[in-house]
């Protein structure tokens, strides 16, 4: 039994040993370094630009401009193909553009023979530009007459709402309404690898492309779309990456890169971009804002719920309105026992890309819903977990986007649990009055969220199985490999289906778009859910070939016959081997007149999209006058199905909700109001707590089995970043009565509110 | 990559000064933690560099026969932590070197090079100032003396010339003798953070006299600074919460921190008191009193 076993990640020896290669691993002798010239101003447009100096500088090859690009337009943004263009990703991005969008913009790119020499020559250049007021606030962008961003399109690039049951009977019917406005700020990755990638040709026609990537198959398209060249001329190769969390589903470098190199006669054009570069330059977590409305009855019926938001993209679409739209979907789960409402727009600004960012838009919102939530139960007067086992989701409620009934829920199970780790009860019943300096809190707040991305987009994955001459198999996915272990429960489910030792089974990990079969990458907590099913297509087909070629060799009926370890055993005498696996591998292979390779190659499309469920609970102590919060203790409690693996389920939990703390409690891209100027994009400046700031994490599974899935699980990768924020956001204000209605609580926040509240 | 263009190793502190005085483009590089990072930003003022890293003349921590503390220019946090005549005379001191970075700057990173970056937010300086630390300068006519008082000019600016090099720092007997101390870092982190204000205070106290208070920020001015009001209103009154009161009162004499997008001065204000409190309650707690 492999699924469910804390086994090892079949790359930690290659990565602490040093020996898994990464992106900036594969030095090539000639390579060129290319640098960006990006704009100092916010808004406008380049009047003329010079880069004669730069071109004459010693070690330039060349420099391009706006002037040089093709004019395509294309969309950067990791998803799938849609086959209906109405609902393509707006294609809103030149290779280099003369309009300035953002403080950061790419206007022109040197070629050099080093880093160095690429610096000094972006020093040479001389711009002249025409400047526009920035537009940073929704307020200014939402002005009447504000300057289109892209001129021709409105600065709202998407707005939807939706209805689930009757919003307005609902309302009426409520006895206690709570309405609230809530906000969350700019994030950023931070992931460690910062993003790089080179490209080559090896002759006239084909562009080999090594990149950090979390979707090199979709990245194969956009780069073919954003030059207007065959798709099958372009190969991208993933090796070993440092992590993305969605700033890597986004097609960023390849197509310049694309570009570049088919410019320079093939030669190897790298762009490894800096700290600074990658945290202003690529994307980030929209910022956002919303209106909640909750109607109650006085026994804590929730009867209706509403909510509006508002999604700043920044300069560039990239994921569009699909981020507010699909955060707006998953968390109609979590009390879908009630009449719903949502509204959202999606604007442009003059601001950094917003993008892709663990968990897609849902931290935002569930920050908004969970604090109303909140400030409900406690004008009702009901305690704040109760209230939510009382309305959250039930095994065969209704999903109410889709009317159909959640197969797998254990929402009010987790809610249990956390209760019972963190001592709810007991310690609510020990609470005094608190006056002092110094005061406790307890705070919980739950999440529902999808697994991949059906029926929006296509859940297609691949799988490819290879027996061995020496009885192992060889398996190949589409699924990409970012760090989340996607491998390791890959080889996992191939041992339990196919009752292969873990030893007995090699995953390659690399992606290369000229070999592995299609998938659309790592994004959406899909990969071990949308491949497992794959897998299990595929390790079953091949379990099938193995049998049947056993029992030709040994004259036994197939169903008699079972893989066991390395050998061949019959059903009803495990333990004795009929044939060893090496030896019907090699017969297979060599014997001159019957057999040949046994492989399953498989694609499968997945057509469910199942709920997960889950929920924090934390305790803190608030220092006032320090306006300083610290956790004492912090429990995620998950149902994400089956628990493929124990220990690669926890480091993800633990990952996440460190990531979740680090917004609730310092994390923030500060811009300039006025002119669009990002202060901190830098690893000083910009506050990912370090671990001595991170409490001791704990996190708890209740194990549902998810019937549409071949093991019974559902996504873990994303979600434990999304309720740390409201818990404790919400312990703060079991703490000192104070309902900050923004993140991060940073101590600037705490004193601007503890001030207005006359606590300091 | 760097853009360095020339780099020598000094062998003594008298080549060090030769090679200062023979280029007038070089700078000293020490750890380089300060001298680095500028050099990857492009600063080409720093792409000549002197390298007097590691050199024994600058690592001396002891005690001299009248008593005085002396603690070499070259000395890194992680060694001044490890002294155990810093962690029982200078405990102030010893609790700043602990805030500094993370363990592998500690390792690398030196407190003469702390001092003479020159910035506001060096969390050795507060310590060092509120135990009247002077300064060993060496320069091509030899050595002089100066307080780290008069040392500081402005923000980066420091009284040091392009050809001199800060041998030490020393502390005399009467400066540390039966003082105790404390430091308050405070910071967005734990770790790997520059202070929004760093506090540090050395308290006298005799029974439930405060004989004397030498109270110190870093980030409350442009440089750090002490606070004379403040420590006037202090010194020789009785020790209980409403002298905290009177010391905070008087503090707001003493600095004049300022608006940035790190922080604002209301909050730096409410934080400077807010520290100048826990510390002279804890240095006087450390002492031995207590707060009635
Ligand atoms: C990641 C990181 C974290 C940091 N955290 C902190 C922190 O928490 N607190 C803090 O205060 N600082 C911090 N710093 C800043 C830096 O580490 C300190 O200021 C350190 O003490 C500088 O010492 P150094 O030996 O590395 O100086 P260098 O970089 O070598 O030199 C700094 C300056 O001093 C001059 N100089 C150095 N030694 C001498 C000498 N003996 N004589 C004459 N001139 C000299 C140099 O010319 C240069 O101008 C941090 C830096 C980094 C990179």
């Amino acid at each position: 039994m492999a699924i469910g076993q804390p086994a090892n990640r079949v790359d930690a020896v290659a990565k602490v040993t040093g020996r898994a290669r990464y992106t900036d691993d594969f030095y090539r002798p000639d390579m060129l370094i290319a640098k960006y010239f990006r704009s100092t101003i916010a808004h406008g447009r380049v009047i003329s630009i010079d880069v004669s100096k730069a071109k004459a500088l010693n070690g330039v090859e060349a420099v391009f401009t706006y002037e040089d690009v093709p004019k395509i337009k294309y969309a950067t943004a990791g998803h799938p193909y849609a086959l209906d263009r109405s609902r393509a990703d707006v294609a809103d991005t030149l290779l280099l553009d003369r309009q300035i969008r953002y403080m950061g913009d790419e206007i022109a790119i040197v070629v050099a023979v080093d880093d160095l020499t690429a610096s000094e020559a972006l020093e040479l250049i001389e711009v002249e530009y025409e400047s526009y007021s920035p537009l940073i606030s929704p307020e200014q962008v939402l002005s009447k007459g504000a300057r289109e961003i892209h001129p021709g399109q409105s600065n709202v690039i998407g707005e939807h709402q939706f209805e689930c049951g009757d919003l307005e009977q609902g309302f009426s019917q409520a006895e206690v309404v709570h309405e609230g406005q809530y906000e969350t700020h700019m994030l950023q990755h931070v992931h460690i690898e910062n993003h790089t990638a080179f490209a080559y040709m090896n002759d006239l026609e084909h562009i080999v492309i090594i990149s950090s990537t979390q979707i090199p198959h979709i990245a194969r398209r956009i780069v073919g779309e954003a030059l207007d060249i065959p798709w099958g001329r372009v190969r991208v190769v993933k090796p070993y990456i440092g992590g993305g969390f969605g700033a890597k589903q986004d097609v960023i470098l390849e197509p310049i890169l694309a570009f570049l190199t088919m410019q320079l006669d093939g030669r190897p054009v790298k762009i490894s971009m800096t700290r600074e570069e990658c945290m202003l330059c690529t994307r980030n977590r929209h910022p956002m804002t919303a209106t909640v409305k909750i109607g109650t009855l006085k026994d804590g019926t929730m009867v209706a719920r509403h909510m509006d938001t508002l999604f700043s993209t920044g300069a560039y679409a990239s994921h569009g309105h699909s981020i507010a739209a699909a955060s707006g979907s998953k968390n109609t789960l979590l009390y879908p026992r009630t009449a719903i409402g949502y509204h959202a727009r999606t604007i442009y600004n003059n601001i950094p890309i917003a993008g892709a960012m663990r968990a897609y838009g849902s931290p935002q919102v569930v920050f908004a819903l969970e604090s109303a939530v909140d400030d409900t139960a406690r004008k009702i007067g009901i305690d704040p977990v109760e209230f939510r086992i009382q309305n959250g989701a039930r095994q065969n409620d209704l999903n109410p986007l889709n009317q159909k009934p959640i197969q797998s829920c254990g929402l009010v199970e987790c809610l249990e649990k956390g209760r019972e780790l963190i001592g709810w009860q007991e310690k609510m019943s020990q609470r005094r009055q608190q006056t002092g300096n110094i005061r406790k809190g307890l705070g919980v707040a739950c999440f529902s969220y999808g697994t991949g991305t059906y029926p929006m987009n296509v859940e297609i994955a691949g799988a490819r199985i290879i027996l061995n001459q020496d009885g192992s198999v060889h398996v190949q996915t589409g699924a990409t490999e970012i760090g989340q272990g996607s491998d390791t429960v890959v080889a996992q489910m191939v041992s339990q289906t196919m009752g292969l030792p873990m030893e007995n089974i090699h995953i390659v990990s690399t992606q290369d778009t000229d070999v592995t079969p299609f998938d659309p990458g790592a994004y959406a907590s899909r990969q071990a859910y949308i491949v497992g099913n794959a897998v299990y297509k595929a390790a079953s087909e091949l379990r099938e070939k193995i049998l049947t070629y056993a029992a030709e060799m040994t004259d036994k009926s197939v169903s008699d016959l079972e893989i066991e370890g390395r050998n061949i055993v019959l059903v009803d005498q495990p333990g004795k081997a009929i044939i060893s696996l090496i030896d019907l591998a090699l017969d297979t292979y060599y014997h001159t007149d019957r057999g040949g390779q046994l492989t399953a190659d498989v694609s499968h499309k997945t057509l469910a999209n199942p709920a997960t469920f889950g929920c924090t609970f934390v305790d803190i102590t608030v220092d006032i006058s320090l306006c300083r919060i610290r956790i004492n203790e912090i429990f995620n409690v998950h149902d994400s199905g089956v628990i493929l693996n124990h220990s690669t389920a926890k480091g993800q939990v633990e990952g996440g909700m460190a990531m979740g703390i680090g917004a609730a409690l310092s994390e923030q891209v500060l811009i300039d109001p006025e002119s669009g100027k990002v202060n901190n994009n830098n690893m000083l400046d910009y506050k990912v707590p370090t671990m001595i700031d991170l409490p001791d994490i704990g996190c708890a599974f209740v194990e549902t089995v998810e019937p549409t899935s071949a093991y019974g699980n559902k996504s873990l990768g994303e979600p434990p970043v999304i309720s740390p924020p409201p818990a404790i956001r919400n312990a703060l204000l079991d703490a000192t009565g104070v309902a900050i209605n923004e993140i991060p609580l940073a101590p600037q926040v705490l004193f601007r509110h503890f001030k207005q509240a006359g606590l300091i | 990559m760097f853009p360095l263009q020339r780099y020598e190793k000094a062998d003594s502190v008298q080549d060090a000064i030769r090679l200062l005085s023979d280029n007038p483009e070089a700078k000293v590089i020490s750890g380089g933690t300060d001298v680095l990072i500028r050099l990857r930003d492009g600063k080409k003022a720093y792409n000549q560099l002197v390298d007097i890293h590691d050199l024994d003349e600058l690592k001396i921590c002891d005690i001299t026969a009248d008593g005085t503390i002396r603690i070499g220019a070259g000395i890194s946090f992680s060694e001044v932590i490890a002294s155990d005549i810093i962690e029982k005379h200078l405990p102030h001191l010893h609790k700043a070197a602990e805030t500094v970075g993370g363990p592998q700057i500690r390792n690398i990173a030196t407190i003469g090079g702390n001092i003479c970056n020159g910035v506001t937010s060096a969390d050795s300086a507060s310590p060092l100032l509120a135990s009247n630390a002077r300064l060993i300068i060496q320069g091509p006519a030899g050595k002089r003396e100066v307080a780290l008082s008069e040392f500081y000019l402005g923000p980066g600016k420091v009284a040091l010339d392009q050809n001199e090099i800060l041998i030490a720092f020393t502390i005399s007997k009467q400066d540390y003798s039966g003082y105790s101390g404390d430091y308050f870092k405070y910071a967005m982190r734990e770790a790997m953070d520059i202070a929004t204000i760093g506090c540090a205070a050395a308290c006298l106290i005799d029974g439930n006299q405060l004989v004397d208070l030498r109270l110190a920020f870093g980030v409350a001015a442009p440089t750090p600074i002490r606070c004379k009001q403040a420590e006037e209103a202090a010194c020789g009154e009785i020790i209980n919460e409403a002298l905290l009161t009177k010391i905070g009162d008087a503090l707001a004499e003493d600095v004049n921190p300022r608006t940035s997008w790190r922080a604002s001065r209301e909050f730096r204000l409410h934080i400077i008191r807010e520290l100048a409190e826990r510390v002279i309650k804890n240095a006087i707690e450390n002492a031995g009193g207590t707060l009635t």
